[in-house]
């Protein structure tokens, strides 16, 4: 494979790499804390300070993680991938990323200032007719509008390497990357599309009133993609970079390449499963999208297969014995493996959380009760994210020219460990009380001295030590990335990229040919969105005004 | 593309559990009727109290339809009307309900009541309620301020 | 229909590889799935 002649990332492009983990990192600091703080407030046990509104700090913790942390790493972390394999960007390229981070940051700082002032207690989900401020609309857009710039610097590279290599097959992470870029691309259409065309000029007062389903069904065209476009990322880890860290070989090339295909497919025409409960959309529509969310399961299985895979022909590689003899011969003290494969053991609870979502009316158990809050600190918060930790312990001495000490591997796995206990209690305990009817996004209350609300209670104390314990997490993973990115000694950090298997069968070309690809995504989103949507919009009820209730 | 044995076994095994969920599902929805609320009934959201049958919320019994009573609901920031009410131990009853404002959540923790408020549209679920006892209702859906003190009760008594 | 690595690696020319252990894996994790769905189903149906 050509992709093994450049083995590091650019000085210059590592500091446009680093520039978003810094942005990510900080992001985790205030979200943790934020985060801390509702847990504790839900136990019952503690109560804010006066001025601070809960809503406002869970506002606060949702879009600085699930919106800042994540679109800053994995813009950081894919610009970092395509250097490393495709070579280092060109001087146009690496200006679209700096132009690209500065509008985003721009943006964040927008909506993150509006927050501040309570001017846009709205929560992530920003939901019509609640109405934050305009600027906050603006930030959320600028944000977007950035990521695309980033997006375009995937792309183009791609596009010279392709020309550069006679259409080659390119370098796994490349395509990878490419094709999250190009799902982010044709999902984020929706939100913009909300954001500019409704939002914003609702906020500004032009018009007086927005057609909310619209608004809700734009917002999760979005929404579920947005999902995979964190997972992808990970995956992209699995794949690729795992393998190379316990010393094994890409289980296969093409069969990691026919998964991402599907999760460009399927991952969109899928946002209705986050509204079966709602009024306005035909029930037939709703169960047609869960069929196809049920699709988008099918890569998973695949990935699972090849992860064991991976592991267990390393395992007999060397030797191991049994039916699970291969567990044994895992790097467990390389912190590098273990962090992320705590990511992968979550996404089995996880993912079997998420396929229980969206079954269709099974969806009324859970429907935002605080199960849902548990399904995702397993799936986002735990296996993507401890899976950034994960890259975040090679990539960033990696860029930063230093290396990943043998103390600070210890104290990765500490905080891995850490994470997984925390996670488990919290997560477990939310899952739980949701079963039992505790809903999600609510400040503490007894609800009136109601029986069945006083049996959460106990369930809420024990979110309040899970999230203090993953706090602590926290805040050995920010130690670790400081002394990563200024202290720790100079040296040579590997970036690891796995190579397949030496007579791999040849990956078939189709892969590349994004006019298929791009054709069926939109086709299928036609089919899904088309009917619905222009019933939404011919059969609408009169339009809501702006709301301020908080 | 070549498939490892085991994995094409495995993906077999996989996609048939996801179609024997689907086929559950399917089969309790469209031929069981347990559908989720997904009515389009609209409503202007400014005039709920001046529009049948929310101008009188509460429990109204009805003769001649598949459900004993209907239980209008109409929910605003941060309160349900009624934020009382008494329903006979095993009647069905078809609850009708809509937001004046915002977004709102109705849920009755422990059952499969669970439905989006949304403002212009009216939400409905049929339920046999076969269960005596008090039922909180309550929102869940982030509404503001308030949000987690909007509530009412429902008691099924035994008559 | 061989996997290179494990030609190459494994000592007595056994042509398929075996992943006898990861097919295992992925059909616990399986069980697991059909487990905490019929649970959930069943959950749903007992309550109105």
């Amino acid at each position: 494979m050509k992709t093994a002649s450049r083995l590091k990332v650019d000085q210059r492009d590592a500091k446009l790499v680093m520039a978003h983990f810094y942005v990510a990192f900080i992001s985790l600091a205030i979200g943790g804390m934020a985060g801390l703080l509702q847990v504790l407030v839900r136990s019952g046990l503690f109560e804010l300070p006066a001025g601070i509104g809960y809503y406002q700090l869970l506002t606060l913790h949702g879009v600085v993680l699930a919106l800042v942390l994540t679109t800053y790493f994995i813009m950081g972390f894919q610009i970092a991938a395509v250097s490393r394999t495709s070579g280092t960007l060109t001087a146009v390229q690496r200006k679209l990323g700096w132009t690209g981070f500065i509008i985003m940051t721009i943006g964040t700082a927008m909506a993150a200032i509006m927050i501040l002032l309570n001017e846009a207690s709205v929560l992530y989900t920003f939901y019509a007719p609640l109405q934050a401020h305009a600027v906050f609309y603006l930030g959320l857009a600028f944000v977007i509008v950035g990521s695309w710039f980033g997006s375009a610097v995937i792309l183009l590279k791609y596009r010279q390497w392709r020309k550069e290599n006679n259409k080659a097959v390119s370098p796994l992470l490349t395509f990878m990357a490419v094709v999250n870029s190009i799902m982010w691309i044709v999902a984020t259409i929706g939100v913009a599309a909300t954001v500019l065309l409704q939002l914003l000029p609702w906020s500004l007062g032009l018009v007086e009133t927005i057609n909310v389903g619209v608004s809700r069904t734009l917002f999760w065209y979005f929404g579920h993609p947005l999902v995979y476009f964190w997972l992808l990322p990970a995956y992209m880890a699995w794949y690729v970079i795992i393998p190379k860290i316990i010393g094994a070989k890409i289980f296969s090339d093409s069969l990691a390449r026919f998964s991402f295909i599907l999760f460009l497919l399927f991952s969109i025409p899928v946002g209705f499963h986050h509204q079966l409960m709602e009024p306005g959309i035909d029930a037939t529509w709703k169960f047609l999208q869960v069929v196809l969310t049920f699709i988008v399961i099918i890569p998973s299985l695949m990935t699972a297969f090849s992860l064991f895979a991976t592991f267990e022909g390393y395992g007999r590689s060397q030797g191991a014995k049994g039916l699970f003899g291969w567990l044994k011969k895992l790097p467990w003290k390389d912190a590098r493996f273990v962090v992320p494969f705590i990511g992968m053991v979550a996404f089995i609870p996880g993912g079997a959380g998420g396929i229980i979502n969206a079954s269709n009316q099974m969806n009324q158990v859970v429907h935002n009760t605080i199960w849902v809050t548990g399904h995702f600190h397993l799936t986002v918060a735990t296996t993507v994210l401890l899976t950034f930790f994960g890259i975040s312990y090679w990539l960033v001495p990696h860029l930063t020219g230093r290396i990943l000490t043998k103390e600070m591997n210890n104290l990765a796995i500490t905080q891995g460990v850490l994470w997984f206990v925390g996670m488990t209690i919290m997560s477990g305990a939310m899952h739980a009380a949701g079963l039992l009817g505790a809903p999600r996004r609510s400040s503490f209350s007894e609800y009136g001295g109601s029986s069945v609300a006083a049996d959460w209670i106990p369930y809420q104390v024990a979110q309040g030590i899970g999230g203090s314990i993953l706090f602590l997490s926290i805040i050995l993973m920010l130690y670790i990335f400081i002394n990563l990115a200024f202290f720790s000694p100079k040296g040579e950090q590997d970036f690891p990229v796995g190579e397949a298997g030496h007579e791999a069968e040849k990956t078939p070309k189709v892969f590349e040919n994004w006019k298929i690809w791009i054709g069926i995504t939109v086709a299928l989103i036609l089919f899904a969105y088309t009917i619905p949507f222009i019933d939404l919009i011919q059969n609408a009820p009169p339009g809501s005004k702006g709301y301020k209730l908080w | 593309m070549h498939m490892h044995k085991f994995e094409k076994l495995w993906l077999i095994f996989g996609v048939a559990s996801l179609l024997v969920f689907l086929s559950v599902l399917g089969v309790s929805a469209f031929h069981h009727g347990h559908h989720a609320s997904s009515w389009s009934e609209l409503i202007d959201p400014e005039k709920v109290d001046e529009t049948e049958p929310f101008d009188e919320p509460g429990l109204k019994k009805v003769e001649g339809k598949d459900w004993d009573y209907e239980l209008v609901f109409v929910a605003s920031a941060f309160s349900y009307q009624p934020n009382e009410v008494q329903i006979p131990l095993g009647s069905t009853v078809k609850i009708i309900a809509t937001t004046k404002d915002v977004i709102h959540g109705f849920q009755i923790p422990g059952s499969n009541i669970n439905m989006m408020l949304e403002p212009g549209y009216v939400s409905e679920y049929i339920a046999t309620l076969n269960q005596a006892g008090e039922f909180l209702v309550l929102c869940n859906e982030y509404c503001g301020a308030g949000h987690h003190l909007m509530t009412s009760k429902i008691e099924v008594i035994e008559s | 229909m061989a996997q290179p690595e494990t030609v190459k690696k494994q000592k007595k020319g056994e042509e398929e590889p075996s992943f006898k252990g990861a097919f295992v894996s992925v059909l616990i994790v399986g069980l697991f799935i059909i487990i905490t769905w019929f649970g959930v189903f069943i959950l749903f149906n007992y309550r109105f």
